[in-house]
């Protein structure tokens, strides 16, 4: 993407955020101009296109996952802007922190087996009419890394019915063929969830990280499209 | 401060009676109880390295691009650009033994801490373990509390976890190694010393509070373990890799600034051993006011606080006026800040505690005039070889079957699946390879990291044990196509009061030494932990080689995966078959016999240079070092590692037994992917550096082929995956 840049995009970055640097590097591949880095302490959002609230373990996640820091001064101005229609990204501790927000629907328990759990993943792309993924092709099989111990999906009955019938469903977990269930599931969530959007599609959570899998030399590029996407869609 | 120092309070501090005669000479006078426990750490093992000093000294540490050798926090390179590498490795075992999950994660926020503390960003992690025979009733919980702690910690910080090794042996039932590695990068002109300098200047405090933990954990780390080690619990330290990221960024942020002097993190021993080291390498004396240090808990004593093993603390020395500009960095990222002391021109270390002084002690004499033993060591005696033919022949596909599934070489996907080996987004060859690879980010260079060393071969022979340990490193570097640079060792051992325990130190010093020298390769830090005995029984010597190499263009980087059908297997070094010592011989007949193989160091170096020649000229697919369990275990690492299951048909000359052929672990030798078309350059290029150049086979098909055998790739694939996840799972019988 060579875009110029018109795309405004910041970072937010929390004590104990360590996925900020990788997404911020992604970001700029597509963007062509580096994001701003905001500080959790923060009392003012910078007027942005974009947020991505990125992976770690903000506060330690000594309390739940994501708990402390949606609690945390810069959240309310992400909640206010993104009611304004500005684009959020969350991604692995910044999915857990977006739900605990009351910004995506559901929560995200501890994983199936109860371990930590790093590796590549298969997703089936569910929806490609939103600005995150209008790269990709409903039914596309893209492949992102994990690296979670919180990442099993829930959400109750009328919340999930909600949520498939929105369309609201943004990633499933699925084999290299594209099938979705099974042992391709690789942490017990719900109807196989990897990330979700809000219900007017311009929040996406997902515990896959397509930062890191946004470049050849790292084994393959198919996040890429995902930054690309965004770059297109907000120019 | 009224407790009287009594023999036992002696004996219990781990004094033998001349040491504490000694202690009364540098006084003058008997020591209170704090001085005692300051001498007590400062004098174990652990901190004063007093049994093997001696013998560290002859390593070779020196090179051009050698910035910093051993005696400060980390060893440093060059890697060019202004820009250094900065690395050691450290061990952690006798608190992993008492508990696995805080042990095993405080030795990677320690080893952390040794490397940012000299101003280098952490970039990448590695770890070698050793743990019991899996059948041990204690293993499988060891196992995966030292996995989860290592992730816990490493996870959290957000340093990726790139690679490692794991073994298992019954000689480790009472005493697991976890040797836990950093590798960092820092600006050649931005490193950070520990020496203190400038009398008055501010002795600053930051990180967590003090608390009680780890209270004499160095001395612990000093002693067998006998059968109530375990009520040693308490004297293990509690992790907080959380505190420890902000500490890093903390540092990194003042760092950018002029405003430290020095800085020494508080590891084993604390407060006493950073302070002591500081001071000491400065030449100046230091006056702290322990009122002033943050503590966890009310009423600690002068003792408690200087003995603490506390986690994620640094102590600095700052410029004058610079303690405002420093203070806020710390509460930017909330954590604690206090002055707790100013250099003094004394020489002596004087500790007040609700302003009385409670100790004052001579800096010199504690830190650089501890004790040093030249301890009376045997060598062991060789071994005879082990003739191929006195060896029982087994059919070549199900050894190998059985082979790949044994516990040392079964794949260890289980434990670095709970490592995040890709935060950082410049992991260019995760775990599973012959080395890690990690860009320099933001470059086209990349860092190739390795852990290395064969305990059986070390102790059938330390000599050879320890020159095997320091070529493997060299090869799996240059099998990745890095160029070699330097090397940081972890030697672990037994009770060196015992002379043939000393012996086995003394002669695998020895041959790592020469290998270092001739292949370049000089140690630039390490770490010693010995006293890995229960009851008497000792380790299998295991001096751990951390490896690491450059590669000046990342993309000529090779893996092992076998990536088409139809190249020539090319086999560089010479194949007698040599089965002594092998994992063929312990896994399938159950022996663990026979002298090991010898390394030819000459060879090694010239192998070296060709392999990494040919992976630089991208006239090699795949590259992999022929290491345990043999030539035909490598084939199938190779196969097993494709991503599409790609095989090989093999053929064996028919001058050395099959099985000696397929199993046996001759030294020096790579197997190259080759295409059909630059193969008669890759073997002219062979001989023009006098290497040993053989096509043993072809890749092709979906299985591996040799002599009529043949096994599907998918098969071994199966047995290599599920030993382990199946041994967590206690899913085996028998274990």
């Amino acid at each position: 993407m060579t875009k110029g840049c018109s795309v405004k995009a910041a970072v937010i970055v929390f004590p104990g955020s360590n996925c900020d640097r990788d997404v911020a590097v992604a970001l700029e591949a597509s963007m062509g101009a580096k994001p701003l880095m905001v500080w959790h302490r923060d009392t003012e959002l910078p007027k942005v296109d974009l947020a991505v609230v990125p992976g770690g373990f903000s506060y330690g996640d000594y309390l739940r996952c994501g708990a402390m820091a949606a609690h945390s001064p810069i959240m309310r101005e992400v909640k206010d802007a993104a009611a304004r229609g500005m684009r959020v990204l969350g991604i692995c501790n910044g999915f857990q922190i977006l739900t605990e927000a009351g910004l995506l629907p559901g929560v995200l328990m501890r994983n199936r087996q109860l371990k930590f759990v790093c590796r590549d993943v298969h997703l089936r792309v569910d929806n490609d009419r939103t600005d995150f993924c209008r790269y990709y092709r409903t039914g596309d099989v893209v492949r992102f890394p994990i690296a979670h111990a919180e990442g099993n999906f829930f959400a109750d009955s009328h919340t999930l019915r909600e949520i498939e019938d929105n369309g609201q469903v943004a990633f499933r977990y699925c084999g290299a063929d594209g099938k979705v269930g099974g042992d391709a599931n690789p942490n017990g969530s719900l109807a196989d969830i990897a990330g979700i959007y809000n219900s007017r599609h311009t929040v996406l959570g997902l515990m896959p990280h397509p930062e890191r899998l946004a470049d050849d030399q790292l084994g393959g590029a198919d996040g890429k499209l995902m930054f690309d996407s965004l770059v297109e869609a907000l120019s | 401060m009224s407790t009287t120092i009594t023999p036992e309070i002696i004996a219990q501090h781990g004094f033998k009676p001349d040491e504490y005669q000694r202690i009364l000479a540098i006084l003058g006078r008997a020591p209170n109880i704090t001085e005692l426990g300051i001498f007590s750490v400062m004098w174990s093992e652990h901190c004063s390295y007093k049994s093997s000093k001696k013998w560290l000294k002859t390593l070779p540490t020196t090179a051009p691009w050698v910035l910093c050798g051993p005696g400060e926090n980390a060893g440093i390179i060059d890697i060019g650009d202004g820009q250094a590498v900065v690395f050691k490795m450290e061990s952690h075992n006798h608190p992993s033994f008492i508990e696995p999950y805080q042990g095993a994660a405080t030795g990677v926020g320690g080893i952390l801490r040794d490397v940012f503390t000299m101003g280098a960003r952490p970039i990448a992690n590695m770890n070698a373990l050793r743990f019991g025979d899996p059948s041990h009733p204690k293993t499988r919980h060891l196992v995966a509390g030292v996995v989860a702690g290592i992730g816990g910690y490493g996870n959290c910080v957000g340093v990726p976890t790139v690679g490692g090794s794991c073994e298992f042996h019954p000689s480790y039932n009472g005493n697991i190694l976890v040797n836990a590695m950093t590798v960092g990068l820092a600006d050649k002109n931005r490193i950070f010393y520990s020496a203190a300098a400038g009398i008055g200047n501010p002795v600053v405090y930051v990180g967590s509070k003090t608390g009680r933990d780890g209270i004499h954990g160095a001395t612990m780390a000093s002693a067998e373990f006998d059968e109530k080690s375990e009520e040693k619990r308490p004297t293990v330290q509690v992790g907080d890799p959380f505190t420890e990221k902000l500490l890093i960024e903390a540092c990194l942020e003042l760092m950018a600034t002029d405003a430290i002097v020095a800085i020494q993190d508080m590891g084993a021993a604390g407060l006493t051993s950073s302070s002591f080291e500081m001071a000491s390498k400065g030449g100046l004396g230091v006056a702290i006011d322990l009122d002033l240090v943050p503590m966890r808990e009310e009423g600690m004593s002068a003792y408690e606080i200087m003995l603490s093993e506390s986690q994620e603390r640094m102590l600095m020395v700052l410029q004058p006026g610079k303690e405002d500009l420093a203070r806020a960095v710390f509460d930017k990222w909330e954590l604690d800040f206090a002055i707790i002391g100013r250099l003094t021109d004394s020489g002596r270390m004087v500790l007040t505690r609700f302003g009385e002084v409670v100790a004052d002690l001579p800096i010199d004499p504690l830190a650089q005039a501890s004790p040093e033993y030249d301890r009376p060591w045997v060598a062991p005696a060789k071994r005879p070889v082990v003739e191929a033919a006195d060896v029982e022949p087994f059919e070549p596909i199900a050894a190998l079957l059985t082979l790949v599934a044994c516990p040392d070489l079964a794949s260890k996907r289980w434990i670095w699946e709970q490592y995040d080996h890709m935060v950082m987004g410049d992991t260019v060859q995760r775990p599973g390879g012959d080395a890690a690879v990690v860009r320099v980010h933001g470059t086209k260079k990349a860092i190739a990291i390795t852990t290395d060393v064969t305990p059986r071969y070390c102790q059938a022979d330390p000599y050879e044990g320890g020159r095997q340990a320091v070529a493997e490193a060299y090869r799996n570097l240059s099998a990745v196509g890095a160029l070699p640079l330097a090397v940081t060792d972890n030697l672990n051992f037994g009770n060196p009061e015992k002379p043939e325990i000393m012996g086995q130190v003394v002669e695998a010093l020895r041959g790592m030494g020469q290998a270092c020298r001739e292949l370049d390769f000089p140690v630039v830090s390490g770490n010693v932990s010995l006293y890995n005995e229960t009851q008497g029984a000792a380790i299998l010597p295991t001096p751990t080689i951390g490896g690491v190499g450059l590669l000046a263009d990342v993309t000529t980087m090779v893996t092992l995966a076998f990536k088409a059908a139809g190249s020539a297997i090319v086999l560089l070094g010479e194949t007698k078959g040599w089965l002594g010592c092998s994992l063929y011989l312990r896994e399938l007949c159950g022996r663990e016999d026979g002298a090991p193989p010898p390394v030819m160091l000459h060879r090694e170096r010239r192998k070296g240079e060709l392999v990494r020649q040919l992976i630089g000229d991208g006239l090699v697919r795949a590259c992999h070092d022929v290491s345990d369990g043999g030539l035909l275990v490598a084939v199938a690492e190779m196969a097993m590692a494709s991503a599409d299951g790609i095989g090989a048909v093999l053929e064996p000359p028919a001058a050395v037994p099959l099985i000696a052929w397929c199993f046996g672990e001759d030294q020096g030798r790579y197997l190259l992917e080759v295409g059909e078309d630059i193969l008669a350059s890759v073997l002219e290029a062979a001989q023009e550096h006098s290497v040993t150049a053989r096509v043993i086979g072809k890749t092709g098909g979906q299985a591996i082929q040799v002599q009529g055998h043949e096994v599907p790739v998918a098969d071994l694939k199966v047995a290599n995956e599920s030993w382990l996840p199946k041994y967590m799972g206690g899913e085996l019988a028998g274990h």
